[in-house]
């Protein structure tokens, strides 16, 4: 078996599997990553979504050997209780959820946006979040969540 | 100056009668921890901080003290299902008892240990302290208060005024692990030695497996088992991957029959008064002098069936051992799943263990249950591992359960003033729940499905006493002379239909609501001045009025844009709901705006009410501008997101929430109470601003032609 070697969180990373495989089943089923949720398996909810070089995707569509020699970003990159990114702080300050199980993927795609565009306006939030379905109705803290973070580090 | 303390009450609060020993409920621990252990679930809605709450008040505790148990068979109190916006209702007055009593068993075991009297102790924290400096605490005190004995009555709670969480917007306990990829969801949880189970199911509801070859699958790496039971067929591999690439080749030696043909989704009301049904009256008002009718007005409204769709695919893990298993569910009432998982494994109730893990927001009855059978009946193959089964999302969006589709007419009579005097409601669906554990045969999927299958259950309807189902808020609030609400529920039921939020109060709300609306309208009175002045409920006035205050009722007219109300008491007992649509457009309806009001009575967690409601909102209005469950006559064809569209972020209309505060008012659940006067408001807001009423949901681009066609 070949082996995918690719940057996780700022880590190398080999992995020896299929490069047919879904980069959703290696960070779930081989590297035992469980921030990125299965919602559907066809990129169509993005609750698995991750941030490849810089881009919100969706992992349970992405083959792993696309990934090769690529920085991938996890929820799990993102932040932790000690060490909080912005968005974490700001979802937590506006009770942004009520299920959760999408917002791994949310926080994904809000943080490859902050990145792209420090100052959103409420419309380029609702835009890079049109493809993450959210079934529990917190879309507008969610929104209100993002713009919180970008004030914040906006601020810094 | 605080309000004087309410009569102890005479009766334990049912819960609590249900299951009245006090250790099953609270526990306390040396280490300066409570252990509160309630019968309800988390399902994104907030309970377990609810909980926390009201425990943390009645015992003077700081809320981190308060670790929850998960609700599992083998201790938790049995409080049947999380569902009906009940929880805060029956867990929390039975936690509120419990704590106030084992307060008061606490402070007489201080008194006597510190020699003073109990009422010279004051507690904060959990320190129990006294005059003279003396002190002790529930902590030092845990192993010589025996909580092992029932409840009594006749124990006061704190008064309203006394409580200094409830009523705070409390950060909820459940929110840092969800945003910190902390595992919480049973779908990230391992067991160890786990492996992978996947059912093979047809895209065909309820069909036959008539022919099953094994051979490619038997040649997929990592193979555990294929199991093979009448209709029902499933995989165990060694990892997730392998059991989908074991599934993906049984799946091509497998051929199907369809059973039943399915309706046909055009004419789907005509369809639903055409089949066999029972009828049953749910209410009959007799005028009390009748009026001369002078016309009738009548109006046909339906909604179609309406998915569950939750963002994550149903989930569970079992493990056997001898003639015992132990099952992991997201499933909203452990106890319940167990009745019917001894039904079908045929073993006494207590070889189960059903023990609760979180899932994502399910909304009512869907794929849960039927997973943890799944699960249950592949890890039989397992040789005493456990296994986890997770469902595709094509699985989840066939094979779950819907909401009902309802066809529901309303007729008026009208007097010479136009104003009514008789009132007239007809609903036709199916019933409305389905749920495992309430009958003497098991409602779970592959009960179905086994080689001596139990028959597939025709959903019910719950009794008006318990909030009805199909009928669920069909009885209007309103002073009407006189009414007659009849339920005709269908005895075929080719579509599996169960428990979704709100049962039929969506669907009854929506039809009362737009048919006042359009009573109002021809009259040419306002609509917020006609349904007061058929309003008497003081607290069904303040939320119409507040809300109508809020949202500047009525706004000056604009073309293109329009503004409807609409106001619904859930259940007719619970929370009070007003709602006012602004939308927008021409062919494609968006709304931009909900200005809602709400009285929950006491509102525990304020912020989480709002967060319900605000979610309530949201969702109502993908249902009604979006959401339909799409079939053939043989196929349930909207089993993936672009089949199923839900209302995405630039599509989310802003919401505003007022709560009227009622602090001694017996609090009651928000997460049902704004779907229908949302839907109903969205409606009287399209037809405000085009001059077209749309009676048949969802309020689609083909929906509003079809409308125009109709008034043209």
């Amino acid at each position: 078996m070949p082996s995918v070697r690719f940057r996780l969180n700022g880590v190398g990373t080999d992995v020896d599997a299929d490069p047919d495989r879904s980069l959703l089943d290696i960070l779930r089923g081989v590297l035992r990553m469980t921030g990125p949720h299965f919602g559907c398996g066809a990129n169509e909810c993005g609750a698995c979504n991750v941030i490849i070089e810089g881009q919100a995707v969706a992992s349970c569509d992405t083959p792993l050997g696309s990934v090769a020699d690529k920085d991938v970003t996890t929820i799990e990159g993102l932040g932790t209780a000690e060490r909080p990114h912005p968005l974490q702080s700001a979802f937590i300050a506006e009770q942004a959820l009520q299920c959760g199980y999408c917002i791994p993927g949310i926080l994904m795609s809000a943080a490859a946006l902050l990145k792209k565009n420090s100052n959103p306006s409420d419309a380029d939030v609702r835009t890079a979040l049109d493809r993450n379905l959210c079934r529990c109705g917190s879309h507008n803290r969610i929104v209100r969540a993002v713009l919180r973070a970008a004030a914040e580090m906006e601020a810094r | 100056m605080s309000a004087p303390s309410p009569a102890p009450p005479q009766k334990l609060p049912p819960s609590l009668a249900a299951n009245p020993v006090l250790s099953s409920w609270i526990q306390f621990s040396a280490q300066g921890h409570v252990v509160l252990s309630p019968g309800k679930v988390e399902i994104g809605q907030g309970i377990v901080t609810a909980l926390a709450q009201i425990a943390a008040d009645e015992l003077d505790i700081d809320i981190g003290r308060v670790r929850m148990v998960r609700a599992t068979t083998a201790g938790s109190p049995n409080e049947g299902v999380t569902s009906g916006s009940l929880s805060v209702q029956q867990s929390g007055r039975a936690v509120r008892h419990v704590c106030a009593e084992v307060r008061q068993m606490f402070l007489a075991a201080a008194a006597e240990r510190l020699g003073v009297g109990a009422d010279a102790l004051e507690i904060v924290d959990g320190e129990i302290s006294g005059p003279g400096n003396v002190r002790t605490s529930y902590w030092e005190l845990a192993d010589e208060v025996a909580l092992d004995r029932q409840a009594t009555a006749g124990v006061t709670p704190k008064s309203s005024a006394r409580r200094m969480l409830a009523g705070n917007s409390v950060q909820r306990v459940d929110i840092p692990d969800k945003v910190f990829a902390q595992p919480r969801f049973i779908h990230d949880a391992a067991l160890p030695g786990m492996l992978h189970g996947r059912v093979l199911r047809a895209e065909i509801p309820s069909a036959k497996l008539t022919e099953l070859r094994e051979d490619r699958a038997r040649g997929v790496a990592g193979l555990v088992a294929i199991v093979r039971d009448g209709n029902f067929a499933g995989v165990v591999s060694d990892t997730e991957e392998h059991a989908e690439t074991a599934l993906k080749a049984l799946r091509k030696g497998a051929v199907w029959s369809a059973q039943e043909k399915l309706p046909e989704e055009q004419g789907l009301a005509d369809w639903l008064k055409s089949q066999p049904v029972e009828t049953t009256v749910i209410d009959k008002k007799t005028p009390p002098h009748s009026g001369e009718t002078k016309r009738t007005v009548k109006h046909q409204y339906t909604r179609p069936y309406i998915a569950h769709a939750s963002i994550a695919p149903s989930c569970a893990m079992a493990q056997w051992s001898g003639d015992r298993v132990h099952v992991w569910t997201h499933s909203q009432g452990v106890y319940l799943l167990r009745t019917d998982l001894a039904l079908v494994l045929k073993l006494p109730a207590e070889n189960i263990i059903v023990e609760h893990m979180e899932g994502a927001g399910c909304y009512g009855h869907n794929g849960a249950d039927d997973v943890a059978l799944d699960a249950v009946l592949l890890a039989k193959a397992a040789g005493g591992r456990p296994v986890r089964v997770q469902w595709s999302r094509e699985d989840e969006m066939t094979h779950a359960p819907f909401g009902a589709a309802m066809a529901i007419e309303i007729e008026a009579d009208l007097d010479a003033q136009n104003e009514i005097i008789g009132w007239r409601h007809g609903i036709w669906g199916n019933g409305h729940v389905a749920r495992p554990g309430r009958a003497a045969l098991p409602a779970l999927l592959a009960g179905t499905e086994i080689a001596n299958p139990f028959p597939r259950t025709i959903a019910t309807n719950p009794p008006q006493a318990t909030g009805g189902g199909a009928d669920r808020n069909s009885v209007p609030l309103y002073d009407f002379p006189s009414w007659q609400i009849d339920c005709h529920r269908l005895l075929t039921m080719p579509i599996r239909t169960s428990a979704l939020r709100t049962l039929g109060a969506q669907g009854n709300v929506f039809a009362i609501e737009s048919f006042l609306d359009e009573l109002a309208a021809e009259r040419g009175e306002d609509p917020v001045t006609f349904r007061l002045r058929h309003l008497s409920d003081p607290r069904a006035r303040d939320v119409i009025q507040s809300v109508a205050k809020r949202a500047n009722w009525k706004p000056a007219k604009q073309a293109g844009v329009g503004y409807g109300i609409a106001f619904a008491r859930y259940k007719n007992t619970g929370a009070y709901c007003a709602v006012i649509a602004e939308v927008e457009g021409a062919k494609d309806i968006s709304v931009k705006r909900l200005t809602i009001a709400v009285d929950v009575g006491e509102a525990i967690n304020p912020d989480g009410v709002i967060n319900q409601i605000e979610g309530g909102a949201i969702q109502a209005t993908s249902w009604t501008l979006k959401e339909q469950v799409r079939f053939d006559r043989e196929r349930i064809t909207s089993n993936i997101w672009s089949a199923y569209p839900i209302l995405r972020f630039s599509e989310a209309p802003e919401v505003e929430v007022e709560v009227i505060a009622r602090p001694d008012m017996d609090p009651v659940g928000a997460g049902e109470a704004a779907h229908g006067p949302t839907t109903a408001a969205i409606a009287n807001a399209v037809f405000d601003a085009l001059g077209v009423r749309v009676r048949n949901l969802p309020i689609t681009r083909d929906s509003l032609i079809a409308a125009m066609e109709l008034s043209s």
